[in-house]
């Protein structure tokens, strides 16, 4: 215990505000799966991604940070809103809750903590620490990020938009009506 | 950071913390002032001298009405809504540069400090974000009320922010190829001429921006998601008390910081002419420390009046172009703003390559022509439709 | 201008946050105090112009506003997207234009379809 604390006392600000992150960032991801009220998980998802972007700052990804702002925050949890808004919340769907998807959801959730701690102990995957001579703090920049997306990842990103393509079309043919039908 | 320059700079959050409340609390009273001159009546005149003190009543009269929750919301979130339209509204003005620096003398040492929150790398993206962030106060407190009004109104909310979210960001990008940077204050000092104003450079990028803005503001003539004679109040239907307030306020605030970047990313921000000739004149006269400073001063007077000016324009506007149907609103989104944003950006592009700024006035003068055309050539009988 | 990109220059983000959440809180609870409270089984109910309340106000609305949705994501990466090449437009040159002519050619063959489908038809 007083090993803990002695580690504690040698952290600095940045540490500090690893832990802060870390722990609102754990504790407001157990708010959305605990959550019964689902506009509450929306909210709670939506506080986690703020903490990850926190992270993201903390790496100095500045526009990565920026960007799950942006794409997850802001887009994909306006689409989870307009979805719930969508369902009739006061009937209660219990069906949807059934002990087969329950236990389904804990052996792919383990599965994928499985695989996600094999992946950090492994040796092949151990990430460089913090060299203060090689560190270029502009390294996670949008300058930078750039330069290297346009041209030697050129490939995956034509094949995103591909992959939007793709997105539209699917989406158009899933919710459109015919002229006559009803809209809900 | 050491804890001097964060000290200042808590000092800057402060004030202008201040100043965005102060000037929120009469936009009211200007918006009144405004809509009795464009109507011409008297507007608010009784409370203290031309009715100044009108603002400071209102904001009594909303503390001491009833907090009142309807029985069938949901309470938490019914209360959250209004907070987050508000608390996004304020975390929005961080990144403007409201003027060049403060120059401070400390052992002989000149240190600059610019008068702004944050200066960040991705300055242009940290207001993309506030924005989208934006639509959850009235979704969540138009979900919450459970009144048909206030979810028809969050609803239309939402998606009217979400498709004019789009072209805002594209109208965006024109400029940024100009600057190649996100960082704002890069972008002003960019417009350090009058000429390279990006007003001049990117007509048609400002159009779209503007209408944008309007769009994000919910002003008229996008005041869909509010408007009375479909929805009564909208989303805030069943709001009263400063939740109310909280809902008003954040929108006039919203107004205040959107015209604050219309006036730095297209209007030069805290620039104007022959402003190195004034700053040379007054750091040769009133030495180094203080000609710097007032020169400063006179920059920020400066945005400042820029900034009034779009106010103003947000409340002209108002009182004089109609309502939009909720079919043309979108209409004009998806189907005119965001192709006409990357033919905006496109013809920037191809310009650029040959470093030609000024590419897109072809793009306007084209739509002119187009459109005086097509006036000439529409049938008369569109223009006044009988009734059935 | 600022050249050291650390991530210390958030650090007045907290500042201006903490700033707004406490006149956030501080305005709500007051106005909470304040004002009267007189309850009545009427008055609690959602507002529908006086007439007495029908039904539920929570009922499905039109899958146009839930389209309008799924196509801002796919635009709004889009412009995500853009911002990293506008920045480096200059370095990238003619390369980086045709670039992104092809991915936006794409994009808006998809947005032809969408609205040769009628999707954004408001009737």
């Amino acid at each position: 215990m007083s090993e803990f604390l002695n580690q504690f006392k040698q952290l600095t600000a940045t540490g500090y505000l690893f832990w802060v992150l870390a722990i609102l960032a754990l504790l407001s991801a157990v708010w959305v799966v605990t959550a019964r009220n689902p506009i509450h998980s929306v909210l709670a998802l939506i506080a986690t991604f703020f903490c990850l972007s926190g992270h993201y700052i903390l790496l100095n990804a500045q526009f990565l940070a920026a960007v799950n702002i942006i794409v997850y925050a802001g887009a994909i949890m306006v689409l989870f809103l307009f979805t719930i808004m969508f369902l009739n919340l006061r009937r209660e769907d219990e069906e949807s809750k059934t002990n087969l998807t329950k236990m389904a959801a804990v052996v792919v959730g383990g599965l994928l903590m499985v695989m996600l701690i094999t992946i950090f102990r492994a040796k092949s995957a151990q990430v460089p620490t913090f060299n203060p001579v090689s560190f270029d703090s502009r390294t996670g920049l949008v300058e930078n990020l750039g330069s290297i997306l346009y041209s030697d990842y050129i490939l995956p990103f034509e094949l995103a938009s591909v992959l939007f393509l793709v997105a539209m079309v699917g989406a158009v043919m899933l919710g459109k009506r015919e002229a006559g039908d009803r809209h809900f | 950071m050491d804890l001097t320059v964060l000290l200042v700079k808590g000092l800057i959050i402060l004030v202008i913390f201040g100043i965005t409340l102060l000037i929120a609390t009469y936009s009211t009273y200007a918006e009144r002032k405004v809509a009795a001159f464009l109507q011409d009546r008297l507007g608010p005149n009784r409370a203290g001298p031309f009715g100044l003190l009108q603002p400071i009543a209102d904001a009594g009269k909303m503390f001491f009405k009833e907090d009142f929750i309807p029985a069938q919301a949901s309470k938490w979130l019914f209360i959250l809504g209004p907070c987050l339209a508000m608390l996004t509204a304020l975390m929005s003005s961080a990144v403007i540069p409201f003027g060049d620096s403060i120059r401070l003398a400390w052992d002989g040492t000149n240190y600059d400090i610019p008068m702004q929150a944050i200066e960040i790398n991705i300055g242009v993206l940290y207001i993309f974000g506030v924005v989208s962030l934006g639509v959850y106060g009235i979704m969540v407190g138009g979900w919450a009320s459970n009144n048909k009004f206030s979810l028809l109104g969050a609803i239309r909310a939402a998606s009217q922010n979400i498709s004019y979210e789009i072209a805002l960001g594209l109208s965006l990008i024109a400029i940024l190829m100009m600057t190649g940077s996100l960082s704002l204050r890069a972008i002003v000092n960019e417009q350090a001429t009058f000429f390279e104003w990006n007003v001049f450079t990117q007509p048609l990028g400002f159009i779209i921006f503007l209408t944008c803005a309007f769009a994000e503001c919910n002003r008229t003539p996008f005041d869909l998601p509010e408007c009375e004679t479909e929805l009564v109040g909208g989303y805030h239907t069943e709001y009263s008390s400063m939740k109310l307030g909280f809902y008003l306020f954040a929108e006039y605030i919203n107004m205040f910081v959107s015209s604050a970047f219309i006036s730095s990313l297209y209007f030069g921000g805290y620039h104007y002419p022959f402003m190195n000739a004034v700053h040379d004149g007054l750091t040769g006269s009133l030495g180094e420390i203080a000609g710097h400073n007032i020169a400063t001063a006179i920059g920020t007077v400066v945005f400042f009046a820029k900034i009034f000016f779009f106010i103003f324009f947000f409340m002209w506007v108002r009182w004089t172009i109609p309502r939009f149907r909720y079919d043309q609103l979108m209409n004009l989104g998806w189907k005119s703003l965001i192709p006409l944003s990357i033919l905006n950006v496109v013809v920037t592009g191809a310009g650029l390559l040959y470093d030609i700024k000024y590419t897109t006035w072809l793009i306007v003068v084209v739509m002119v022509v187009l459109a005086l055309t097509s006036n000439a050539r529409a049938p008369k009988s569109q223009a006044a439709p009988q009734r059935a | 201008m600022n050249t050291s990109y650390l991530p210390s220059d958030y650090l007045p983000v907290l500042i201006q946050l903490l700033l707004a959440l406490g006149f956030i809180v501080t305005t709500m609870i007051v106005t909470h105090s304040v004002g009267p409270k007189r309850k009545s089984q009427k008055k609690d109910d959602p507002f529908e112009c006086g007439i007495p309340v029908q039904g539920d106000a929570r009922t499905p609305i039109s899958i146009k506003y839930f389209l309008i949705a799924i196509l801002f994501v796919l635009f709004d990466v889009e412009v995500i997207f853009l911002y990293p090449w506008a920045v480096n437009f200059k370095g990238l040159g003619l390369t980086g234009f045709i670039e992104m002519i092809l991915f936006m050619g794409l994009l808006l063959a998809g947005f032809y379809y969408v609205i040769r489908k009628g999707v954004l038809k408001w009737e």
